[in-house]
């Protein structure tokens, strides 16, 4: 509890004064999605149904999960035409 | 009640009532933004401020929404951007109202709102008491109650420099009695639209840091904040005490914007009014129209010699706890009277408030509740008359009278 502010540092209006990237809610999941790299066809299509931003299209055209952030939804899973996301319980 | 004959000459008489004064001062005051809903007794706002929208007369966007719950929510996000926002409503209205009614003051948004007091349903009634805004008291939101159509008029400007104020950022709601007032043609002296402009000036806001840096207190592209998010055990209840202390300090910002209004208009209203209190041994106390009536009883009874005197509340939330105990100080007996009920409590609000103020205090006055004018009521200068008689021989009647009496009521 230390490290939190006190009533005075605090702005008026209840202002966050973190981004919500510092909150990272990847551990809410219990599932996490893996990418059989071997498989995908870079169609970024679950790049887009992502409801949460997590996954990222990299240089090489691949996407690529930020595990950060991602809740486990396994939307991108269902979407992936090749079915190349396998959803994984986290142990 | 003016200083002179020159300031009485620079303002414009005009015959209003209630309703329209608050209409009125609002298209010269000419917020960004008007959400809504009509609702008997307020209705008369909604309809004049929309023919000044038709009419060309302001700019505001005038928002015609579906309820009242929508009218503040399109409040919110207007004055959350940086507009100034209005509305109005009553009684079954600001109960719809109740959920974003913590929402505007907890998210600090200096948003204006006209009450015309209505009794609340059931069993259905239009007519005056307080019951609607007395169940809002502890939403956060600075309660003024007005005692006349000037009251009204005057305290719909001078609200926006209390409410935008840098320490203050708090929603206002401003009362006055449903019908008695808002229905009732009185003269009322208004300033030009340029005076009132250059009182209210320009919305200003405090600077925060955001997570991109410094910015002001409102949704801007440029450098995105977000309001009203997510804020659980850590950090909610330090946010609701900063905002309880927001409205302590708004006592003083109060008292000092209607200083200055009171230079431009000559008329000084002030957290309480106090009337022939000075040498009283026997007081009342209330709210609104009725302090009215109370005043030409307390004139009465004083020109046959009897001390009596009279305090009007008219800032009800932040509490004048302070001025409140200096102005009682002298009196033995006080009869508070309240147009609410508060259902299987010790008694109504007002005297809530006040007998817990005084129990710090060593010289403490008997105190009576009185309980009028519910759904409409009329209370009379006799009934206000016995009042006063009951409480000068109250050392007669200690072990007879209650704590709280009902005023005109059938038993």
């Amino acid at each position: 509890m230390s490290k939190l502010k006190k009533k005075s540092e605090l702005e008026p209006g209840a202002i966050p004064f973190k981004s919500s990237k510092e909150y990272e809610t990847g551990d809410w999941g219990i599932t996490y999605p893996k990418i059989d790299y071997n498989k995908c066809t870079k169609c970024t299509l679950c790049h887009f149904f992502c409801p949460e931003g997590a996954i990222n299209v990299r240089e090489d055209g691949y996407t690529e999960v930020d595990y950060r952030y991602c809740k486990g939804c396994g939307i991108c899973s269902h979407e992936c035409p090749v079915k190349c996301i396998e959803m994984i319980v986290k142990k | 009640m003016y200083r002179d004959d020159s300031e009485k000459m620079n303002q414009k008489l005009l015959g209003l009532n209630g309703d329209e004064a608050a209409a009125y001062a609002i298209k010269q005051v000419n917020p960004e933004v008007v959400a809504a809903y009509p609702i008997t007794p307020q209705t008369i706002i909604v309809e004049r401020f929309s023919e000044y929208v038709a009419n060309g007369l302001v700019d505001s966007e005038f928002v015609a929404v579906e309820s009242e719950h929508s009218a503040l929510s399109a409040c919110v996000g207007a004055s959350a951007t940086g507009a100034r926002a209005y509305t109005a409503t009553a009684a079954n209205g600001l109960a719809l109202m109740w959920e974003i009614l913590y929402i505007a003051s907890g998210m600090r948004q200096p948003i204006i709102m006209s009450i015309a007091n209505r009794a609340l349903s059931g069993p259905l009634n239009i007519h005056n008491d307080h019951s609607d805004s007395m169940g809002a008291r502890d939403s956060g939101w600075i309660q003024i109650y007005c005692e006349n159509c000037q009251e009204v008029y005057d305290s719909h400007i001078t609200a926006w420099r209390i409410a935008e104020n840098i320490n203050v950022q708090l929603p206002i709601m401003i009362c006055f009695d449903g019908f008695t007032i808002s229905h009732t043609m009185e003269n009322v002296f208004t300033l030009n639209d340029e005076i009132v402009q250059n009182f209210i000036g320009k919305r200003v806001f405090p600077k925060i840091t955001g997570h991109l840096g410094e910015t002001d207190l409102r949704l801007n592209p440029t450098c995105p904040i977000t309001m009203g998010a997510m804020d659980l055990q850590d950090y909610y209840f330090e946010h609701k005490v900063q905002q309880h202390e927001a409205l302590l300090n708004s006592l003083e910002v109060i008292e000092s914007v209607e200083n200055e209004f009171s230079e431009i208009t000559g008329r000084e209203y002030g957290l309480i009014q106090s009337y022939m209190m000075e040498d009283a041994d026997v007081a009342l106390i209330g709210m609104g129209s009725v302090m009215g009536t109370t005043k030409y009883v307390v004139d009465q009874l004083r020109s046959n010699g009897i001390k009596v005197g009279l305090i009007k509340i008219r800032c009800y939330r932040p509490f004048p706890k302070e001025k409140l105990v200096k102005a009682i100080s002298n009196c033995k007996v006080i009869g508070i009277i309240e147009k609410s009920l508060s259902f299987g409590s010790v008694g109504s609000p007002l005297y809530q408030d006040i007998k817990t103020v005084l129990y710090d205090y060593e010289k403490k006055p008997l105190i009576i509740g009185y309980v009028h004018g519910l759904g409409g009521r009329d209370t009379s200068p006799e009934n206000l008359k016995q009042i006063f008689q009951d409480l000068l021989k109250i050392d007669n009647l200690t072990k007879k009278i209650g704590n709280q009496q009902y005023i005109g009521l059938r038993e």
